[in-house]
């Protein structure tokens, strides 16, 4: 008898579930139905309202917030940052094209690079796919134009995230997840990687001191963007 | 004082009340009585079986239920002046039956009609207390099983509140055990210890001169711990303050020999 | 693993002893209890919630055969790989196996209870592969050899100067005048160690704090994102989880997400919670090629339907061990397995046997706290009772004691003799305590060891009662030996 055998065998011998098939049929209409539990008032909020209390909880665990009118303010944002943290005038950048299509040479000393994330970036700039108010939560999602390395590798991370796409509560994310997936035609599936990310890293492993910058980034600057772009 | 619509309340005083402190039933007997019960103390009491029941003896703990349940399901009320007995009677008996179709309607209908004194002094009778005066600053222990099992915790406060001159003070870890638990303190003493002077410690820094709780178990321990230690506090069960029965000595002290 | 766990009564002697272990244990009481009580205020509905969390978990433990296809199939159709094993020995052979296809030297781990519990490490080092723990506290512990003093906080019983002498200790390469004093400095150097490690492992192998059977996904919460790196960065990502981590949705997911980090650090959310699924799609930029699941039963479906059945909703926070005064008292070595504190108590005796871990079910006062704070409202208490219940009918324990507790017994169930035995000791225990109590007593070694034991204050309450006493109000009160 095979390992699977062997523990579905034993569940179900254990369990002694009346029907069977009964079951099997309610738990597919539950993973289909995936209905919402109890979402905490909290983030029940106006756009205004939401933005403002994302930003508020943000800062709660330590990350910094700009908010800006338009995308293309965003390279002078992150010089502007570099500048502030005395960092070297170099980004890595996600090849996405809100972000990859910006007019980069506003700032002439500025090096750009384009890519995934390696061992020795300093600064990386990324999009994300939406903001949970609730927490001060960014969502991020792997693909082709948002590799996750960029997420974790860099010392200080930017990210940009739109505005309207600051939702009260995960699930409002989750929702939109499933939407965008359809619209690729991949329906139900996820993107390989989801990133719900609340702070800049930290550990409180040695003596129970908090110390940002465990692994991941020691920086967490979020940029909130107000313009609706396609 | 009683008449045909007072209550019947039979009082199971405990193991520990009946040979270590018998004050405490005094005091229960005097509190019940002035709040308007008929008070009665059946001979044929001995333990709830908590012993043998945290021990992992459950076949005896169901004989000795079934005992204590027969002595007094015919009273209106069935009163205990502690928690962690009263948990055991009121909770821990329904576990022990069931699935027992004579005695788990039983063991409900008699834990339905029992309560550990102070909640029932303050919740069933709603007394108010006046009168009583007592020059102390007194903390309260909230013990494990009284607090968390049967949740009490305003009532002993709002009675004490009632004694004038009483300056009732709160440890920060009030609600924390105070490393009796039965056998365990006497299985894993080093434990207890540490668990019991951190009890101490917070007691102290509340600055009272006086403990009360309403358990025998957590208050022997926390005395003969203060007293190990030296330390000047003077412990009671919360009835002995409420029924005015402090001028006897409190817990672990000699008794005037007058 | 090997336990120690028959060590106990020593191991906690020996914790009570060590100063570290005692600051650092004393620091945890000020922390996360408090962290966790003012994040539960901040969010009103906390209580409902937790009320949620522990019915997603029991359903699924209704139907935790027809969860695991469902999960196995989603798995399987985002490209990954799901295997099934029974027993420790299983997984680690299963792990060894993926690592040598793909050729690894080494392996990056993120902190997993579960890979503790089958004792990965040494195995693939005897196997020649290089197993690196990624979590700060773990690879403290790792270079130390020891197991987790607690589920989150793994390292919590050292001090910095232990930190310290650690790594002057591993890292041979260290000059010797780098001063590491602060955790700051102790960070960095782990920071630039580990960090080499991420970028050249083979196979990054992770635990699971859920697994989810509408997607196939694996959820990974962190706060260093040493688990993100671990990830992502190499060619393989192993997952090794046990059977009773799955919830339906992501939506269940996110309702226990809520819970988790309240009960476990206080925060509302840890910093990096990360769902993964399956390997790299399509155009991807990076994430790993394969994906494995390696699904662990080791004595988990003989507690399905047992008593101790609501055990399998845990998801190992920590509240009970951040809120139990044992484990505050002694750590979590003295426990002597993988697991500690209340949780641990209720949980090595399944799977390692009940007659080595007998002593943990009565190293409780049973004071409920770890109930009262348990996101999953398992009732801790009542499972250390159903412990003592199976050691009584084994007759595990001493039979001192046994002895003892059946003498009581014989006179608790016969009212009579009851009685005049009582009047008998306080006869005998009044006259010699007339100090008001006991210094020591050859019988009660036990209580007289650390306190004084109050002497009985006259006769029984109920013989002095039904003589027509009642109390100092209406006559005084019988003394010592009958006298009035």
């Amino acid at each position: 008898m095979s390992g699977r055998d062997a523990i579905l065998g034993k569940i179900k011998s254990n369990l002694d579930r009346p029907n069977d098939l009964e079951s099997k049929q309610a738990i597919q209409n539950r993973l289909q139905a995936h209905q919402k539990n109890l979402i905490p008032q909290r983030g029940e909020l106006n756009q205004d309202q939401r933005i403002a209390l994302f930003c508020q909880e943000a800062s709660r665990v330590n990350a910094s917030i700009v908010e800006l009118m338009h995308f293309d303010e965003i390279p002078a944002a992150v010089s502007e940052y570099l500048r502030t943290h005395q960092l070297p005038a170099k980004v890595k950048i996600a090849p996405h094209k809100d972000i990859a299509s910006l007019d980069w040479d506003v700032n002439t000393s500025l090096m750009i690079e384009e890519g995934r994330g390696a061992g020795d970036d300093g600064v990386s700039v990324s999009m994300a796919f939406g903001g949970v108010a609730e927490t001060g939560t960014l969502v991020m999602t792997s693909g082709p134009e948002t590799p996750t390395s960029l997420n974790f590798l860099p010392l200080d991370h930017i990210v940009v995230v739109r505005a309207h796409e600051i939702a009260g509560n995960y699930e409002a994310i989750w929702e939109r997840i499933r939407d965008v997936q359809t619209k690729r035609g991949c329906e139900g599936t996820v993107p390989r990687t989801v990133n719900w990310i609340t702070g800049p890293s930290r550990t409180a492993d040695i003596e129970q001191t908090l110390l940002l910058g465990a692994h991941g980034p020691q920086r967490l600057h979020i940029l909130v963007i107000s313009e609706a772009t396609t | 004082m009683s008449n045909n619509t007072s209550p019947r309340v039979g009082l199971f005083a405990t193991c520990l009340v009946d040979l270590m402190r018998p004050v405490v039933g005094f005091a229960a007997v005097k509190l019940l009585e002035d709040a308007g019960c008929i008070v009665d103390v059946p001979v044929a009491q001995t333990c709830c079986g908590q012993p043998a029941y945290n021990a992992g003896d459950t076949s005896d703990t169901i004989d000795i239920a079934r005992q204590v349940i027969t002595s007094f399901e015919n009273y209106d009320y069935i009163v205990v002046p502690s928690g962690s007995c009263g948990g055991m009677l009121k909770h821990h008996y329904i576990e022990l039956f069931e699935g027992d179709s004579e005695w788990a309607p039983r063991a409900q209908a008699f834990a339905d009609k029992t309560h550990e004194l102070l909640s029932f002094l303050d919740d069933i009778m709603k007394v108010s207390l006046t009168g009583l005066k007592l020059d102390a600053t007194v903390a309260y222990h909230d013990s494990c099983s009284g607090l968390r099992e049967l949740e009490i915790k305003k009532q002993p406060r709002a009675l004490l509140n009632a004694v004038d001159g009483l300056n009732l003070v709160e440890g920060t870890e009030a609600e924390t055990c105070c490393g009796f638990g039965g056998l365990f303190c006497v299985k894993y003493p080093d434990i207890s210890e540490k668990m019991v002077d951190a009890k101490v410690d917070d007691i102290v820094a509340t600055g009272a001169d006086t403990l009360v709780a309403g358990d025998l178990g957590c208050l022997m321990n926390i005395a003969g711990r203060l007293q190990r230690r030296n330390i000047d506090i003077k412990v009671r069960h919360t009835a002995e303050i409420l029924a005015n029965m402090t001028h006897g000595p409190a817990i672990g002290d000699p008794m005037d020999d007058a | 693993m090997q336990s120690t766990s028959p060590n106990f009564t020593q191991n906690a002697k020996d914790a009570l002893q060590d100063d570290p272990l005692q600051a650092a244990l004393a620091k945890l009481t000020d922390g996360f209890p408090i962290q966790r009580l003012e994040a539960a205020a901040r969010l009103p509905e906390f209580e409902d919630l937790r009320d949620e969390a522990r019915d997603i978990k029991t359903h699924v433990l209704e139907n935790l055969d027809l969860y695991l296809e469902a999960y196995e199939k989603k798995v399987v159709e985002s490209g990954g790989h799901v295997h099934w094993c029974q027993t420790a020995e299983d997984a680690r052979e299963t792990i060894l196996k993926i690592c040598q296809n793909a050729n690894a030297k080494t392996v990056t781990k993120s902190k997993s209870m579960i890979s503790e519990e089958i004792a990965v490490n040494d195995f693939l080092e005897e196997n020649g592969i290089e197993p690196v723990e990624t979590d700060l506290g773990e690879y403290i512990i790792q270079l130390r050899d020891e197991p987790p003093s607690h589920i989150i906080a793994p390292a919590i019983h050292l001090s910095k100067e232990q930190v310290a002498d650690t790594f002057r200790d591993a890292h041979t390469d260290l000059e010797k005048d780098r001063p590491l004093d602060e955790p700051r400095a102790l960070l960095e150097e782990a920071r630039a160690k580990l960090r080499t490690k991420f970028l050249s492992a083979d196979v990054g192998l992770t635990g699971a704090n859920m697994l989810i059977a509408e997607t196939g996904t694996n959820v990974l919460v962190t706060n260093e994102g040493n688990a993100d790196l671990t990830n992502n960065l190499p060619r393989v990502h192993i997952v090794i989880a046990s059977i009773e981590k799955i919830v339906p949705t992501l939506e269940d997911a996110t309702t226990i997400l809520r819970v988790l980090a309240r009960s476990a650090t206080g925060q509302d959310i840890s910093v990096y919670t990360t769902f993964c699924t399956g390997p790299r799609q399509l155009n991807d930029l990076d994430g790993p090629e394969e994906y494995h699941v390696v699904l662990l039963d080791n004595g988990r479906t003989d507690m399905i339907g047992s008593e101790f059945h609501e055990m399998l909703r845990c998801i190992r926070c920590g509240a009970c061990l951040n809120h139990c005064p044992v484990y505050k008292s002694v750590g979590g070595h003295a426990y002597g397995w993988v697991y500690s504190g209340p949780m641990g108590a209720v949980l090595i005796p399944n799977l390692i046997g009940m007659e080595e871990a007998q002593h943990l079910p009565h190293a409780s006062t049973l004071c409920g706290k770890c109930e009262s704070v348990c996101p999953m409202r398992i009732p801790l208490p009542k499972m250390l009772r159903r412990w003592r219940e199976r050691q009584f009918k084994a007759e595990l324990g001493s039979t001192r004691a046994r002895w003892a507790l059946k003498s009581w017994v014989w006179l608790v169930k016969r009212p009579r003799i009851y009685r005049l035995a009582m009047n008998m000791s306080v006869a005998i225990l009044g006259q010699i305590g007339f100090r008001g109590r006991f210094k020591s007593l050859p019988f009660a070694k036990g209580w007289t060891s650390k306190r004084d034991l109050a002497a009985p204050t006259g006769d029984t309450f109920l013989s002095q009662y039904h003589n027509g006493a009642r109390g100092d109000q209406s006559g005084e009160l019988i003394r010592r030996g009958g006298r009035k």
